[in-house]
């Protein structure tokens, strides 16, 4: 029946799109063509523009505002506290998420790895906050951490814990991490899907083994789960200090990048910088380094991917 | 005597190994308890304030559970166009929320399926075809496709304006087209390798042609990895805020975080609106995550472990 089928089609003369390809005059690339456009139009012509306007001075009216001035926005950039300043609280925010995050995540995916009653129920629900619009997330944790009426300060006021509201996000030192906690409870899923996924790939022999080698609970973390989960934690440490560079949504909604700057991390500066101070020369500077440096990570991230396909 | 001594150590230990199960089990069960909590609370909040009156809102302690739950909130954004708070009446533009729902999905539904037909044949080259320069095609694909939208945001900006598409729809769908066709053809040239071809080469000997071949054999085996990649670029341009952000200046483009976040600026100290565009926002994403799970793990792991 399937064969027939295709023999109709085959036979069916009819001049469109589809038909020149089934002569085959078209050979693979023209397949692919469309997506190179897109490729081309939107993020490596872009991301080369962007190379191009960061020797410029830009005003808004691009075509009556531009001037070559070599890389003096670079130097700029070099010089300027403000950017280092900004650079710093990427790295905080990288490394305070990583580290909270990754035993988190890991500790929901073996616990999601267990059988108990409700598991696979556990597994959908947890998903829920991944799938949120992140601003949506920021709205929503603004108003937790309202410190006259927020579910956070009521919380902790009922339980005891505080006597005065406190204002969360009001400080420096507390803003930044209250920013990164949101977040976190955003992005735990992606971290728990994957250690699933990794642990899933552990044969069930090898847990038998070890427990006939009579190896403790820690014992099988170190020497059976951990070191197969290597690969996914490699993913999983490149992809999300790639994520930091992006992180703009939670901020703009959350803190505006206040108080006095205090979270505002490399892409919010760029946005503010470009966008509100209309530097576009100088934003475009900032943006081009940061593609270049995520293009390089990711250089990086392909180089061990394929070592795992050819360890494969 | 001494029998009877070993017998007793033995009920012990059997006694002491089923507690300890038990301990487990409760452990389990109380932490994935925690999990869900954890998980839930927000959002239960979230859905909570959008149908708690604003008087109850501004008190504190808090009142977890409403008196009187009220939908007042979501009908003034979808009907009467007017908000209430604390007696005061303020009027919010009406249609302002149902316009950006229609944008959302406009723009998220139409980038999926365009990248989706453009993305699948780009596939299936990539995965049967030989030709100069596949691999470097594929991983120059992976990398441009990690690029943050920061990155490209000002000179998109600057294109756009130049050929005046500033503000509509399609310079969104057009800019979002590019990170989700690189994920798109990232993901499912893998899923098509993986795929037998013995099926398609029986096809061909049968005289069908590689395109049919293609559409009729391997499209319908790579449905799932098809509905994976579809839900995940759905989602993905359906919760994008920068360039909409910069992108879009008027209702006729704005899409649903943009609106969101004008929220606090229109509405103030009224959470409880703002909860309720929250809500809204949240419950296509919800609802596909809830339904497609499985698709969604699928897609989620697909797209940073293996092509």
């Amino acid at each position: 029946m399937m064969a027939s089928t295709i023999r109709h089609t085959a036979f069916t003369p009819r001049f469109t799109f589809l038909n020149l390809m089934k002569r085959e005059k078209l050979p693979g690339w023209a397949l692919i063509l469309p997506t190179l456009l897109i490729v081309a139009g939107v993020t490596l012509g872009p991301l080369l523009y962007a190379g191009w306007l960061s020797l410029h001075e830009v005003g808004l009216d691009i075509r009556a505002n531009m001037h070559f001035v070599g890389l003096a926005n670079y130097v700029d950039i070099v010089q300027s506290p403000t950017f280092r300043n900004a650079t710093g609280r990427t790295l905080y925010f990288a490394v305070v998420s990583l580290a909270l995050q990754i035993p988190l995540g890991l500790a929901i995916a073996l616990l999601l790895n267990q059988s108990f009653h409700g598991r696979s129920i556990v597994r959908a629900l947890i998903l829920l906050p991944w799938a949120i619009p992140t601003i949506v997330n920021g709205a929503l944790w603004q108003w937790i951490y309202n410190a006259s009426y927020g579910a956070l300060n009521g919380l902790l006021y009922q339980l005891g814990i505080i006597h005065a509201p406190v204002v969360w996000l009001g400080s420096a030192s507390l803003a930044m991490n209250m920013v990164i906690l949101a977040d976190t409870w955003k992005v735990l899923p992606y971290y728990a899907v994957l250690f699933l996924a990794g642990l899933q790939t552990i044969p069930r022999d090898l847990y038998d083994a070890a427990s006939v080698d009579g190896a403790s609970v820690i014992g099988k973390l170190r020497h059976v789960i951990l070191p197969s989960l290597k690969p996914f934690l490699l993913v999983i440490l490149i992809v999300r200090t790639m994520e930091t560079f992006r992180v703009f949504d939670i901020i703009y909604m959350l803190t505006s990048g206040g108080p006095g700057g205090a979270t505002t991390v490399i892409g919010y500066y760029t946005y503010q910088l470009t966008f509100l101070s209309l530097q576009f020369g100088y934003g475009s500077a900032l943006s081009f380094t940061i593609g270049a440096v995520t293009l390089l990570i990711a250089i990086m991230y392909i180089r061990i991917l394929r070592t795992e396909e050819t360890l494969d | 005597m001494n029998m009877q001594l070993s017998n007793q150590s033995l009920h012990l230990h059997l006694l002491r190994y089923r507690l300890g199960k038990y301990a487990i089990r409760i452990l389990m069960y109380a932490s994935a308890a925690l999990v869900v909590l954890e998980t839930i609370a927000p959002l239960a909040w979230m859905f909570i304030s959008s149908i708690s009156e604003g008087r109850e809102l501004l008190s504190m302690p808090p009142r977890w559970l409403p008196e009187r739950p009220t939908l007042e909130r979501y009908e003034s954004l979808f009907i009467t166009g007017r908000v209430s708070l604390l007696g005061a009446t303020t009027s919010s533009p009406a249609g302002t929320m149902l316009r950006g729902l229609y944008n959302s999905l406009l723009i998220a539904g139409v980038t999926t399926a365009v990248c989706l037909m453009f993305g699948l044949l780009t596939s299936y080259a990539t995965a049967r075809f030989r030709f100069v320069g596949r691999q470097a095609f594929l991983f120059g694909i992976l990398a441009l496709q990690m690029l943050p939208a920061i990155a490209t945001v000002i000179p998109l900006f600057f294109i756009f304006r130049m050929i005046g598409l500033v503000d509509s729809p399609l310079s969104l769908i057009i800019t979002y087209s590019g990170f989700t066709i690189t994920y798109i053809v990232w993901v499912m040239t893998g899923y098509i390798r993986s795929l037998p071809i013995e099926l398609e080469e029986a096809a061909l000997i049968d005289g069908a042609t590689r395109l049919g071949a293609f559409l009729r054999i391997t499209a319908p085996l790579a449905l799932p990895g098809i509905v994976a990649v579809g839900i995940l670029s759905f989602l993905t341009a359906w919760n994008e805020f920068l360039f909409a952000l910069i992108l879009s200046h008027s209702l006729g483009s704005k899409t649903l975080p943009v609106i969101i976040s004008e929220f606090s600026t229109q509405f103030g100290l009224d959470y409880g609106m703002i909860m309720t565009g929250g809500v809204i926002a949240s419950l296509p994403p919800v609802l596909l995550a809830l339904f497609f799970q499985r698709y969604l793990v699928q897609g989620l792991t697909a797209g940073s472990v293996k092509g």
